[in-house]
């Protein structure tokens, strides 16, 4: 009993750190830009794929992991000067919808320059059970969990601390007083990006290992991410990670004690059910709206 | 008023004269076939662009509605024997109610959570449609029996491509309509500002559930025409991606132009199959595609045109 | 009975309170004017009133119906119109169907019958297009009818939320700053018009930053300092009170009748 109840539990806190480093690119963006960049599944993807082939070609580990975040911060920052920025005077949704065109040209890229196959890394740890009180939990999934610590630990400290961190909040909280006083907004906006990107490859290759990536698996965690921000709360970071954890939970347990056929059609009837009964989540303030 | 009038009759006769002359020239069965496939998307590029450009209201998950549609021809006839015309009928009026109960609810978010929450319905939709798979045929599909009228069996292209040609111009018959009405007027003024549309004594929340809902009909009734031409059907007809597809038409072809929806839709049509020797590329260019219209065609096309066209006039 | 009446509206925001304790009422046919300075709380006064929000405290009633907390579109049922004083107009639609919109309240709420467009909804349309050029041709907007909305200049503008909110035959009309950032010229145009408005029975209440329209056209005037009621009155009695005098020393009056456009 308690030793399955641990399973789903562990399972689940392994999906939803994913989907929490999802949900906190998004917000890290958002909060930036006031952009819902729906490519931030594609940043995973990048992570995963980049990883996956670099060690294919006989790239040593740690580098072939550089080299993959490297690449989604570049993508990151290529996202934002080619599709983003040359609209920024645009509607909302219409931003939505070139950030979902952004998905497909990457995805489309990642299908060309890779394949359409299923790919998986060797746990940096083995893939050795490790048993722990009558469940077995993969050593990968504490390189998951601990990991998302670390970097969550670490954009805390980078906005709270860093000079950088503090002319990104400036420019979210405002872009042209930030511009008067003299930070760069353009280049603040490119690291928002890269940051965003680089955390979502993180977390891409640390769970590679365990859920296997594909070329097509950015639209599902790009859309579960959001439900997570969905439930924590819009441009809150912690809501974010909160969400995240508590839908991969939510989606574990009720995949293993319920059924599993509509684990994925979860987190929409959460998202849903939570736009309606509280826009702003768990963790956001209430939203007032100005006549 | 009169402007508005001679608009009108303008707007239907050139889509009714588009349609014609195209049928006159189309060369053989696999052209009427796209053409069909045109003027089906347009049908639920239409009734989007009530709910989007005129209205000012997003779904990024409308083609669920279109997989309603397409199912409810599909499964009412074969499992129940339900004559296929009766079909489409009760797929449309389930789109209608569904649109009318989840309306009221969802549409008074706005912005993003609009677009994600219409995102998030459109998407249970499809995963309904593939994980029903004893009824459904899962991903793989099911056949669609074929529409009979009159004793025989429609299935040629030509014959579709005349079908749903009409049912364009009857869609675009009551679009109208309902533009020039107070419901009309109350779904534009919305758009504009909520608050003095409400000062108005405009009940914001019906008007946005009856645009919703008219959206959904014109997306079911496209998708059940859209199974019974191909005869076959997949839930990726209610994917995430065929939304955004419905989307990228209305704004291509022009927010706030009927006339741009069927232009939308033949672009995003046509584009793919003449492209098709780029398989491989698909995803590539439609998002660049995306992406360029977009930034660069934001205004759309018949807007556009007709900007220009009036200014060198005057 | 009173037509509108105001009994200890109030609300807060933030541990401020916008609007405190306010009491008043109008009468059919007589111009009610609020005034104050910035800040005051007059536009937050308004849409309490109007429904716009949700008041704390306090109750509204028309004609003895209480219509506390009603919602806008409810309000304006029961008779009431309001213009902004940020300008809210639908401005991708043409000036004549702006006014028509201000007719909604009066056109049968048929869905159905609008999609298949019966009869019906051609003679509404028609009565509605006939009462809005009415209107438009009143306010001198009838040469524009056609022209949209945005492409109008900001006098127009102002004119045409006024002729809109006038298409639903309104019992009591709140302006809010008519005649903000108009010239004199202007200005004086939109004096007549609300003083024509009044006469054929409207009762109107009137928030406006130049003294010179206030104090001519109004039959009371309250002022409004910090979301509270320092006096109620006519004009003259306003202009000549002591603690109206004391609230605006070292601003003073004239800087009010200066255009705050």
């Amino acid at each position: 009993m308690l030793a399955q109840f641990l399973q789903f539990t562990m399972s689940g806190l392994t999906v939803g750190a994913v989907y929490a480093v999802v949900g906190l690119g998004f917000t890290i963006i958002y909060n930036a830009s006031g952009v819902l960049n729906f490519a931030q599944g594609e940043f995973v993807m990048i992570g995963g794929m980049v990883t996956v082939f670099a060690v294919a070609a006989g790239v040593p580990l740690p580098l072939a992991i550089l080299l993959a975040i490297a690449v989604a911060a570049i993508v990151g920052i290529g996202l934002h000067r080619l599709a983003i920025e040359p609209a920024r005077d645009a509607s909302p949704v219409v931003l939505i919808i070139i950030t979902i065109g952004g998905a497909l040209v990457l995805r489309g890229i990642a299908q060309l320059v890779f394949d359409k196959q299923l790919h998986k890394l060797p746990g940096f740890s083995g893939d050795t059970p490790v048993n722990f009180l009558g469940a077995s939990i993969l050593p990968q999934a504490l390189w998951v969990l601990g990991g998302t610590a670390i970097m969550v630990a670490l954009v805390s400290l980078f906005f709270a601390k860093t000079m950088i961190g503090k002319a990104v909040l400036a420019t979210a909280a405002n872009r042209l007083a930030a511009q008067l006083v003299g930070v760069n907004t353009s280049v603040i906006l490119a690291i928002s990006f890269a940051l965003s990107a680089a955390i979502g490859a993180i977390a891409g290759i640390l769970v590679t290992p365990i859920t296997f990536t594909h070329y097509e698996v950015g639209t599902m965690l790009a859309l579960k991410g959001f439900a997570a921000l969905v439930l924590g709360g819009l441009g809150n970071p912690m809501g974010a990670i909160l969400g995240g954890l508590l839908l991969g939970l939510c989606e574990q347990l009720s995949a293993g004690y319920i059924s599993s056929t509509y684990k994925d059609a979860f987190a929409f009837i959460v998202m849903i059910g939570v736009l309606l009964v509280r826009p702003s989540g768990l963790l956001g303030s209430k939203l007032a709206e100005r006549v | 008023m009169r402007g508005l009038i001679g608009n009108r009759w303008a707007e239907l006769g050139a889509m009714a004269l588009l349609i014609g002359l195209v049928g006159l020239i189309l060369p053989s069965g696999y052209y009427f076939r796209v053409g069909a496939l045109v003027l089906v998307s347009a049908i639920a590029a239409l009734g989007l662009n009530l709910l989007l450009g005129y209205a000012g209201q997003v779904s990024l998950g409308h083609a669920g509605f279109v997989g309603i549609g397409a199912y409810a021809v599909a499964l009412l006839p074969t499992y129940w024997g339900v004559p296929t015309l009766l079909a489409l009928a009760g797929g449309a009026v389930f789109s209608g109610l569904l649109a009318l109960a989840l309306g009221r609810p969802i549409l008074r978010l706005k912005g993003h959570f609009l677009a994600v929450a219409t995102l998030g319905l459109g998407i249970l939709v499809a995963m309904v449609l593939t994980n029903e798979a004893r009824i459904t045929g899962g991903p793989d599909g099911m056949p669609v029996p074929r529409l009979e009228l009159f004793g025989t069996r429609i299935r040629a292209p030509e014959t579709w491509y005349w079908i749903t040609g009409g049912v364009l111009l009857v869609a675009t018959f009551f679009a109208q309509n309902l533009l020039n009405s107070s419901t009309g007027r109350a779904l534009r003024a919305l758009h504009d500002s909520e608050v003095a549309a409400r000062a108005a004594g405009i009940d914001v929340a019906r008007i946005k559930g009856i645009v919703f809902a008219v959206s959904a009909i014109y997306a079911s009734v496209s998708g059940s025409l859209l199974a019974l031409l191909n005869g076959h059907i997949t839930p990726d007809v209610a994917s995430f991606l065929n939304s955004i597809e419905l989307v990228t038409m209305v704004v291509l072809g022009g927010m706030g132009s009927l006339l741009g929806s069927l232009i939308g839709a033949a672009v995003l049509v046509i584009l793919p199959q003449a492209l098709t020797i780029f398989h491989e590329y698909e995803h590539l260019l439609l998002g660049s595609f995306i992406i360029l219209i977009m930034i660069f065609l934001r205004d759309g096309i018949v807007p556009t045109l007709r900007k220009r066209f009036t200014e060198r006039g005057s | 009975m009173s037509l509108l009446a105001v009994k200890g509206l109030g609300i807060g925001f933030g541990g401020i309170r916008a609007v405190d304790n306010v009491t008043f009422s109008t009468e059919p046919g007589k111009i009610f004017s609020i005034i104050g300075p910035n800040g005051a709380g007059k536009t937050t006064l308004f849409n309490l009133i109007s429904g716009v929000y949700r008041t704390e405290s306090g109750s509204v009633t028309i004609l003895d119906e209480e219509v506390t907390r009603l919602s806008p579109e409810a309000l304006a049922a029961r008779g009431m119109a309001r213009t902004f004083q940020n300008l809210q107009v639908f401005f991708r639609m043409s000036a004549l169907d702006n006014v028509m919109v201000g007719a909604h309240v009066h056109e049968a709420p048929r869905g159905l019958s609008h999609l298949l467009g019966l009869p019906s909804t051609a003679r509404e349309n028609r009565q509605t297009r006939d009462e809005a050029m009415a209107l438009l041709t009143r306010l001198r907007l009838a040469d524009v009818a056609e022209r949209t909305a945005g492409n109008l200049s900001y006098g127009q503008l102002k004119r045409l939320e006024i002729a809109r909110a006038l298409a639903s035959r309104p019992k009591i009309l709140l302006l809010d700053e008519p005649a903000a950032g108009c010239n004199p010229t202007e200005t004086a145009e939109i004096d007549e018009i609300i003083v024509e408005v009044a006469r054929s029975g409207v009762g109107i209440l009137l928030v406006e930053h130049d003294m010179k329209l206030v104090m001519g056209v109004s039959d009371r005037v309250l002022v409004l300092t910090q979301g509270r009621v320092l006096i109620e009155g006519t004009p003259a009695e306003v202009a000549n009170s002591p603690a109206v005098i004391e609230a605006y020393l070292g601003t003073g009056l004239p800087s009010l009748e200066a255009t705050h456009a």
